[in-house]
């Protein structure tokens, strides 16, 4: 796990500083799903995914300030400048030093959000040469996974488990999917997006992605998550009757453990359909 | 600001006609002000009641209400598109703007009246169009467009093969004619019929903003409906602008949407600051402060918002230039909104302030406004955009914006305008509890939103995983709360009116400077039959 400490003591801080003003106590997250009166975003089990929330929480910090600065004027306001205590009010309607401080000053401050802004932007979509392609297919209302030929050529679908009772100790309800998408620990993968019907969104809060499946096009995102487990995410994209129920469930699994699983999912999903091998041009 | 030296009140000849006449043939624009304004609240008491549906649903986990989350969605999309176009635009733009453009300019009336009425009355029968929409099938098997406001296909072509989103098409199309002619009489009336002496720049600032969205309109409304068009044809008629296997794409109806949508937005808020201007101005008794620098912030504002659309499809696939560029621009918009702000704020510091209930919620606006911008400048980053995207988070923050913006001002004017409009006085306690109720509720009902799109809830789910439950049951809870605030304005209303106070021609005294309050409460039927003549006060 390489989450360091400071930068996840921080985001505590902000979440807590919010949580007191509130009065409601922190709930801690549990990485890989929503945990019930969460306020602040899911963990992140990505580099890229941390540094993107630790942004967002730099920039809680300032919008926080910012509307702590308006709320103190409009107090002061309110105590000092009523009509009790000010019965003759002043004529000032111009000072030009004051209005040119406040149109310089927020762009200063949105030159210092931009920068990183731009930074986060390029690493989230100039991927790394990837180790592991897939293709994710939405469908009305179901995702549908491939795997090209290098990982063994075979694909299958992901559907809701709609039966309670047939839910994992470790699924929520909604979010488990009978057939997960797996992928090793620690390799950078690509997830190549489309449809087959209408736009659905592919997304993973936990891996701070979230890419449009669009018919006609094929979008791309990537992710290298540091620590193995269960990660979910929703469609993200009105689609119809079925969009709150075709969730992303991905199994991030040891490097063997992977290796036995696409032994495994080969024989299981070439048995059951005409699985022609798949091959991407970018994979590897 | 500038004040009048003679205007003449010349009601002596007030030949009121009959009440078919007068309401139905109406060329008055303060008849044609107040038929949109009834207008727009009855159809917000519809749009509401589908949000208070949906936050029954949405109060547990589970399927409760609503056999299907196809029928959600259908409220869902009826919502939004109710309350856009046919609450919030025909009050704020409609109601006020007919109202008091004319009174505040000095003019006897708009410039094409006749052309007015036609503007109300298509707005009914685009509302009838879309009431109709909900009763005839969409999706197969269900009734009603659930495809949400912003139509995209191909969920509204294919998803929807009945014909209940060609009735909401035609709706629309007849919204944006009613909305385009009333832009073009806005305009028109501004730029032509202005009283002697009043140059744009002593213009009173409610009228910039009607100028500024007026243009926003016409320029804009042409091409959603070119896009719908577009939609309505590859629906019916066989063409493929949207349908990839016929060469098309999804994603240019989003491009052509958005960039009517996003300007939309500012049509919706801009005559809000116009009116919030005022307020805080007369009860401050003070002139606005920086009263240059808050008119061009405006037109700035118009003039941005046009090339900011993209930032609502961070997540569809664009390029890192064009995501960056848009991160860009859309970031330049905070600085003229940090701008109206601020002159807000400075127009109150140094006032001898009464807190009147239009007073209340024009601060409470302010500082909520304020809240719902931030969280603007936060989705502005794309790269922190990926995560909010199509979240709850993206719900609050433009909940804050227009149901806690422009809604609160839509409350401040009445507030504000009632006793000239009634010509009664509006007991100050009812616009006071009201305040409180809504403010509390609103609160209540959105903050928790920020926290549901944070630990990743979508937007548009009939159902949810269990985890969102608990901020799910507050904010359904305030929503109950601002909706007995509603109820509650509902008598205060009835109250005023049968209590039948009289209200003199300027109840607000010395900070209410512009030429509605020179008129008697009511205004005569037609006023300013003498022009008045502005002098310059300076300012």
């Amino acid at each position: 796990m390489r989450i360091e400490n400071a930068r996840r003591s921080v985001t505590a801080l902000s979440t807590a500083a919010v949580a007191l003003v509130l009065g409601i106590s922190e709930a801690w997250a549990a990485a890989g799903r929503p945990s019930p009166w969460e306020m602040g975003m899911q963990e992140m089990v990505t580099e890229l995914g941390q540094s993107a929330s630790d942004f967002h929480t730099y920039l809680v910090w300032l919008i926080a300030a910012i509307c702590l600065l308006v709320l103190a004027l409009l107090l002061v306001i309110i105590a000092r400048f009523n009509e009790r205590k000010n019965p003759v009010p002043s004529r000032t309607t111009h000072n030009t030093l004051l209005e040119v401080a406040w149109t310089i000053v927020p762009v200063l401050i949105l030159v210092a959000v931009a920068i990183p802004s731009f930074r986060l932007l390029r690493q989230q979509l100039v991927p790394p040469q990837a180790d592991v392609v897939i293709k994710a297919t939405g469908y009305s209302w179901y995702w549908g996974y491939e795997y090209p030929e290098d990982q063994g050529g075979f694909k299958f679908d992901s559907n809701m488990v709609t039966d309670e009772a047939a839910l994992k100790p470790d699924q929520p309800r909604l979010l488990g999917a009978d057939n997960a998408m797996v992928v090793p620990v620690g390799k950078v993968v690509r997830v190549q997006v489309t449809s087959a019907d209408v736009i659905h969104a592919f997304a993973v809060p936990s891996f701070f992605i979230k890419v449009d499946a669009v018919p006609g096009r094929l979008n791309e995102t990537w992710f290298k998550a540091e620590k193995e487990g269960v990660y979910y995410g929703q469609c993200s994209e009105l689609c119809g009757n079925g969009h709150p129920y075709m969730p992303i469930e991905v199994r991030v699994v040891s490097e063997q453990q992977y290796a036995a699983w696409l032994a495994e999912a080969k024989q299981r999903y070439a048995s059951t359909e005409d699985t022609t091998p798949v091959k991407f041009a970018n994979a590897q | 600001m500038a004040h009048a030296v003679d205007s003449a009140h010349a009601d002596h000849h007030d030949h009121l006609p009959g009440f078919w006449r007068r309401w139905f043939y109406s060329t008055n624009h303060k008849d044609i002000g107040t038929l949109y304004l009834i207008f727009g609240f009855m159809a917000g008491i519809i749009g509401g009641i589908l949000s208070i549906a949906m936050r029954l649903e949405l109060q547990e986990p589970g399927l409760q209400f609503f056999a299907n989350p196809q029928t959600f969605n259908v409220f869902v999309t009826g919502h939004g598109l109710i309350m856009v176009f046919f609450m919030v635009m025909p009050t704020l733009i409609g109601g006020f703007g007919n109202w008091f453009i004319p009174l505040m300019i000095g003019a006897p009336d708009m410039a094409f009246p006749r052309m007015n009425n036609i503007s109300f009355w298509l707005l009914v029968a685009a509302f009838a169009l879309m009431l109709c929409s909900l009763f005839v099938e969409g999706a197969p098997g269900s009734l009603g467009f659930g495809g949400g406001w912003t139509v995209y296909p191909p969920l509204s072509t294919t998803g929807h093969p009945g014909p209940a989103l060609d009735f909401g098409i035609l709706a629309l199309h007849l919204a944006g004619a009613s909305s385009i002619l009333g832009a073009i009489n806005f305009i028109t009336t501004i730029l032509n019929m202005r009283a002697p002496g009043m140059t744009l720049h002593k213009m009173p600032l409610f009228a910039w903003a009607m100028l500024v969205t007026a243009f926003l309109l016409l320029i804009s409304l042409p091409v959603l409906a070119g896009a719908i068009t577009m939609l309505l044809t590859d629906r019916n008629f066989g063409t493929t602008f949207f349908e990839p296997s016929g060469g098309g794409d999804p994603i240019l109806y989003q491009h052509l949407f958005w960039f009517f949508g996003h300007p939309e937005v500012y049509i919706m808020i801009l005559p809000a600051f116009g009116i919030v201007s005022h307020i805080i101005s007369t009860f401050s008794k003070k002139p606005i402060f920086g009263y240059l620098g808050m008119a061009y912030a405006m037109v700035a504002i118009g003039v941005v918002g046009f090339v900011v659309w993209a930032h609502h499809m961070y997540t569809v696939g664009l390029s890192l230039q064009t995501q960056a560029y848009f991160v860009f621009a859309t970031m330049v918009i905070a600085v003229p909104t940090g701008i109206k702000i601020f002159s807000w704020i400075a127009t109150m510091w140094g006032g001898s302030i009464r807190f009147t209930a239009a007073m209340q919620w024009a601060i409470g606006f302010v500082f909520l406004f304020t809240v719902g911008g931030v969280t603007g400048v936060v989705l502005a980053n794309a790269p922190v955009d990926r995560y909010m995207h199509d979240t709850y988070y993206v719900v609050a923050h433009f909940h804050y914006v227009l149901s806690l913006g422009a809604v609160f001002v839509i409350f401040a004017g009445i507030y504000y305008w009632f006793p000239k409009i009634t010509g009664y006085i509006m007991p100050e306690w009812i616009g006071k509890v009201h305040f409180w109720i809504a403010f509390i509720g609103a609160n209540v009902l959105f903050f928790p939103m920020h926290f549901l799109g944070l630990s990743g809830m979508p937007r548009r789910y009939a159902d949810y995983p269990d985890a969102f439950a608990g901020w799910n049951l507050v904010s359904s809870i305030g929503s109950y709360i601002f909706g007995a605030g509603i109820l509650f304005f509902m008598f205060g209303v009835v109250y005023a009116l049968v209590r039948k106070e009289k209200a003199g021609d300027n109840p607000w005294g010395e900070g209410a400077t512009t030429l509605e309050w020179t008129l008697s409460s009511p205004p005569p039927f037609h006023q300013f039959e003498t022009l008045p003549r502005i002098v310059d006060t300076g300012h």
